[in-house]
């Protein structure tokens, strides 16, 4: 499956895919409204570092993902089809113990856990998540890719 | 002492759009936004903004602009507020007043009184898209005649060394020190891609950047920085550059701030130290001296590439062109007054030198009424913004063009002139690691050949139209140019007629 | 007063035709009156002519000028002049024949069997065919109202304003025998109606019939200009001929590889080619640059070794050849080689950019002999066209 990844020495720390992405996650998909009118929770997609060194955090859509074993209310799925992991805000308790579990600290919770569902279909490419879109200097790539083993 | 200075720009934000994401403070390296929590807004120090527009392009809901600063003149056309406020940098500095990129004044831009042919009825326009469309450009210098022998196809004895261009354009010389490593590696990888050349200008060659040597031409400036034999034998051709349009006379300064580790092991220079090329060689004090450089180098590369000379259009261009042909040059550069620059005297760049278009028709025009025209290439440079530029040089005589301005512009270049400051905020003249991390080569060089893939295809366009299917038979064909606006002198210097005539 | 040529630069489109016969075998103009004649809407009265080779077999020696003059004055000065700088062998008026009435004001024809006078020429740097070329170019540009129409040895060209079989007929060439006849028939987008700029147009033994414009003009003139041409006219036609003077007689290269030269293969084609070919066509093509022809055209070149047929390389005007025993036709138009040989064989359309040459028996005997290396010649021949050859101050004669 296509899944993103992040490239250190491209990032420049402008944040410019937490922007797309809690918009890409509002209902109006405007950021002016997603920001001001719905308070959409935060990004799914974290810049970590400073201007020096920066990189985006985002979910590996791990084959054998340890925050779905881990989820105790079986909110986190992993779509057996698309390889896609998404956690139903619906069956979420937000007791954090996907965040603990995930290798790559990619999960938080605003009272439920957040986290990429791959989004896709915003500006850019088709199927182009909109954090990848958004990037200025491709340090988020959207590629085929095996995927990390962790957990296995 | 208190600064008397006047911001050049205001930042106008719009409040209803902004959502305060931080974007524009991250993408400014000058300090300009700052997310105020306290004030629950985004402020700016309007007077440090140079009008990059980097965070008007960055801004995720374009919320910004930039404008000018609205303060009114005071109404003299001799006082302006531009003058005043350089006197007032001079009053807090006493200093040189520094600018950067080329010539900004309001002086006559001929490319814009010269309009192109198109065929009607008596011949035929050819369709690009249907018929081959010969953009190819071979760069060096030819005897006048060969020997051949018809039979069995040899030629003896050889041509001497040329340079391929697939696309009448290369890259002209920009430093690393000047940009940075990834805005020559952009230029790099796009050269190759497109099948021409970029210029190291006088910064020698970074060892990154030696496998694109194919598609490099070295230069040697009167600095000599990066220089030895390993660097002649590293690129495609050698270009000695004697002048820069921007700041002809001038030597150049490369601050000890801008001079890291690998612009100093590429330069060969102590790292920290300022780089100042001077204003001439110091072994070229008069054509004899040309030659013998010319030819030094010729022997350093076995007579295996051909050697440019480069020299900024000043006064008595055409004269000397025909000097440098005679000295043995290969290749003629000559760059206008518009050309851009990283740094230079203001008074120099907005004062000295004369228009490209001018200086090339001169020197085709004395290099044709020599007899020589057809022995040596000629490379027009200073300000070609557009395929049309390049149609309308090449039929005033030019062989091939260079492009520094419009390759950064494709890059992210906002042209605001800030080069000097270091602090440039497309990571193109800084070399700060965190600011030259935002150009990406890959998206640079992309850029970069699909404007020159659009220009290739607006000059075959162009050029079809006028019946032509080779870009040979477009060169010094000045018929294909008609002056519109322009007094009988400056006709006369082109050497085209009135539109109508 | 509308401009003449040489004073603007007139597109014009055209029909041409060429017969030759290989064998050197001379035959009267019928046959090439009738072949520009069906041609007749390719023209438009406003200018026609013929060339033909091997006219003159009795001064085969001399070269042989056809000159135009409006007045008096500009015979007595050019004769003057001509004394000067040649032994004139003979001179008298072409005869025409006035009772065409479509032909109007002609200007005076004459023509003169002429060698370069011995004297003068040691004197100057030029070889013979400088010298005289020298002169011709003095004439035409210093001389108001003489005009040189040809100036070849054993050859002529024949042509004024009016359509080209009315020319024919004024020139009676009918009462010419030639083994190498070109016409042309002339559709000028204005009015010049000057009898010097009819074509064909020559040089020394070169005629050239053109039917197109080539775009490539400026590139074409100014590359001549280096090596002293001057192209007063403003024809295609004449920078063609001056390529070819260059390349050929100058430059020592075949007649064929001239051609080759003005419609180079496509860099698509070179870059196809075998490493040593690709060379080859790439030297030939970097130092000839300049020397490339553009834009629509269709010629042929006359010359003491027989017919040269160039197509532009694109292919943008139209030719047809075919044979018939030792005969070659060439015409735009298939039906004007039928009209005078309807059992012509190996009827065919030239494909662009590939020189179609037709030469003398026994010129291709010659030259399958000869070095295949070209020897360029060195010449003198510098500077502006409006000076003599020799000095035109009288007193000191």
């Amino acid at each position: 499956m296509k899944r993103i990844y992040a490239i250190e020495s491209w990032c420049i720390d402008c944040k410019r895919c937490e922007v797309a992405c809690r918009t890409a996650h509002s209902k109006s998909k405007d950021p002016v409204k997603a920001y001001k009118v719905e308070h959409v929770p935060g990004a799914r997609i974290h810049v970590e570092g400073d201007q020096h060194v920066s990189i985006a955090v985002n979910c590996r859509q791990c084959p054998k993902p340890a925050c779905v074993d881990a989820c105790i209310s079986g909110a986190m799925q992993r779509d057996p089809e698309t390889g896609i992991i998404t956690s139903d805000p619906e069956r979420c308790v937000g007791c954090r113990t996907c965040v603990s579990e995930c290798p790559f600290g990619c999960i938080h919770v605003e009272s439920v856990a957040l986290k990429c569902d791959l989004c896709g279909d915003g500006h850019g490419e088709p199927g182009e998540p909109a954090c990848v879109a958004a990037c200025p200097n491709r340090a988020l790539i959207y590629v085929e890719s095996e995927g990390c083993h962790h957990g296995e | 002492m208190l600064d008397y200075v006047l911001p050049r720009y205001r930042v106008l934000r719009d409040k209803d759009e902004c959502i305060q994401c931080g974007v524009c403070e991250r993408s400014c390296s000058n300090g300009v936004h700052h997310v105020d929590t306290d004030l629950g807004r985004v402020t700016a120090d309007h007077s440090k903004c140079v009008n990059c527009q980097r965070c008007v392009v960055m801004c995720p809901t374009q919320a910004i602009a930039i404008s000018k600063w609205p303060q009114v003149g005071n109404g003299t056309n001799n006082w302006t507020l531009e003058n005043m406020q350089d006197i007032a940098k001079q009053a807090q500095t006493g200093a040189v007043l520094l600018a950067s990129m080329g010539n900004p004044k309001p002086y006559p831009i001929y490319w814009d009184h010269l309009l192109l042919n198109a065929s009607q009825v008596t011949n035929p326009s050819i369709d690009p898209l249907r018929e081959p469309m010969e953009t190819r450009v071979f760069l060096g210098s030819r005897p006048n005649v060969l020997k051949v022998n018809e039979r069995e196809h040899t030629i003896s004895p050889k041509i001497p060394p040329q340079i391929k261009l697939d696309v009448p354009v290369m890259f002209g010389a920009m430093s690393f020190g000047a940009i940075s490593l990834n805005a020559q590696k952009s230029l790099a990888m796009a050269a190759e891609e497109l099948g021409t050349y970029f210029n190291t200008g006088e910064g020698g060659l970074h060892k990154d950047l030696e496998r694109y040597g194919k598609n490099c031409i070295v230069q040697v400036a009167s600095g000599r920085f990066g220089v030895d034999p390993h660097y002649l034998n590293a690129g495609a051709a050698i270009e000695i550059k004697i002048g820069q349009g921007a700041k002809p006379g001038i030597g150049g300064h490369l601050p000890g701030t801008k001079v890291n580790e690998e612009v100093s092991r590429t330069r060969m220079i102590p790292e920290g130290t300022d780089a100042i090329s001077p204003a001439p060689h110091h072994d070229i004090y008069s054509i004899e001296d040309l030659r013998q450089l010319i030819f030094s180098i010729k022997e350093a590369t076995r007579y295996t590439k051909p050697v440019a000379v480069k020299i900024a259009a000043v006064h008595n261009v055409a004269a000397i062109a025909s000097g440098i042909a005679r000295a043995g040059a290969d290749i003629i550069v000559v760059d206008g007054f518009r050309g851009g620059t990283g740094a230079a005297p203001k008074r120099t760049r907005d004062n000295v030198g004369i228009p490209i278009e001018l200086a090339l028709a001169a020197v085709d025009a004395r290099l044709h009424d020599e007899g020589i025209r057809s022995m040596v290439s000629v490379v027009a440079s200073g300000s070609i913004r557009s395929s049309a530029d390049i149609v309308r040089a090449i039929a005033l005589g030019a062989d091939a063009v260079y492009i520094g301005s419009a390759a950064l512009i494709a890059l992210g270049c906002h042209q605001c002139q800030d080069c000097g400051s270091g602090k440039c905020n497309w990571g193109i003249a800084t070399q700060k690691p965190d600011l030259t991390r935002r150009l990406n080569p890959e998206i640079g060089a992309q850029r970069v050949v699909n404007l020159i893939r659009g220009w290739n295809r607006e000059i075959q366009e162009m050029i079809g139209g006028m019946g032509i299917n080779a870009i040979d038979s477009l060169r010094g064909n000045r018929l294909m140019l008609r002056g519109v606006g322009l007094n009988e002198k400056e006709l006369e210097i082109l050497g085209v007629k009135y539109a109508g005539e | 007063m509308v401009p003449r040529e040489g004073d603007v630069r007139i597109p014009s489109g055209c029909a041409i035709s060429g017969i030759m016969d290989r064998s050197g075998t001379r035959h009267d103009g019928t046959d090439i009156l009738k072949s520009i004649a069906l041609m007749h809407d390719r023209s438009n009265g406003l200018g026609g002519g013929f060339a033909a080779y091997g006219i003159y077999p009795d001064y085969h020696d001399f070269y042989a000028f056809h000159v135009f003059y409006d007045t008096r004055e500009a015979r007595s000065e050019t004769e003057s002049f001509l004394n000067d700088c040649f032994l004139c062998e003979k001179q008298e008026r072409i005869p025409t024949d006035e009772t065409v009435r479509s032909i109007k004001n002609p200007p005076r024809i004459w023509r003169y069997f002429l060698q370069p006078n011995p004297h003068k020429l040691a004197a100057t740097e030029y070889d013979e065919a400088e010298f005289t070329m020298k002169a011709v170019f003095y004439i035409n540009s210093q001389i108001k109202g003489a005009f040189v129409a040809s100036s070849g040895k054993d050859m002529g060209a024949f042509k004024g304003v009016g359509y080209p079989e009315d020319i024919g007929e004024f020139y009676r060439i009918q009462d010419y025998k030639a083994w190498l006849w070109t016409a042309h028939g002339r559709f000028p987008t204005n009015t010049p109606g000057w009898w010097g700029g009819a074509h064909p147009f020559t040089l020394l033994n070169w005629s050239i019939v053109h039917n197109g414009e080539i775009s490539s003009y400026d590139t074409n003139r100014r590359y001549v200009e280096q090596f002293g041409y001057e192209c007063t006219l403003q024809t295609d036609t004449e920078v063609i001929t001056y390529l070819f003077d260059l390349l050929a007689r100058r430059h020592g290269f075949s007649q064929e590889m001239a051609a080759h030269i003005m419609t180079a293969p496509s860099w698509d084609d070179i870059d196809r080619m075998d490493p040593q070919q690709s060379a080859y066509e790439t030297a030939l093509r970097v130092v000839y640059s300049s020397a490339l022809v553009n834009g629509p055209f269709s010629i042929i070149l006359g010359s003491e070794e027989g017919m040269l047929a160039l197509n532009d390389r694109l292919k943008l005007r139209a030719l047809m050849a075919a044979e018939k025993g030792s005969m070659v036709y060439l015409a735009s138009e298939q039906a004007a080689i039928s009209v005078v040989c309807p059992d012509a064989e190996n009827m065919r359309s030239l494909d662009g950019g590939v020189p179609f040459v037709v030469q003398l028996d026994e010129v291709a005997e010659r030259k399958a002999k000869e070095s295949p290396v070209n020897e360029p010649v060195p010449s003198k021949l510098k500077g502006s066209r409006t000076t003599a050859p020799v000095s035109t101050d009288r007193r000191g004669v």
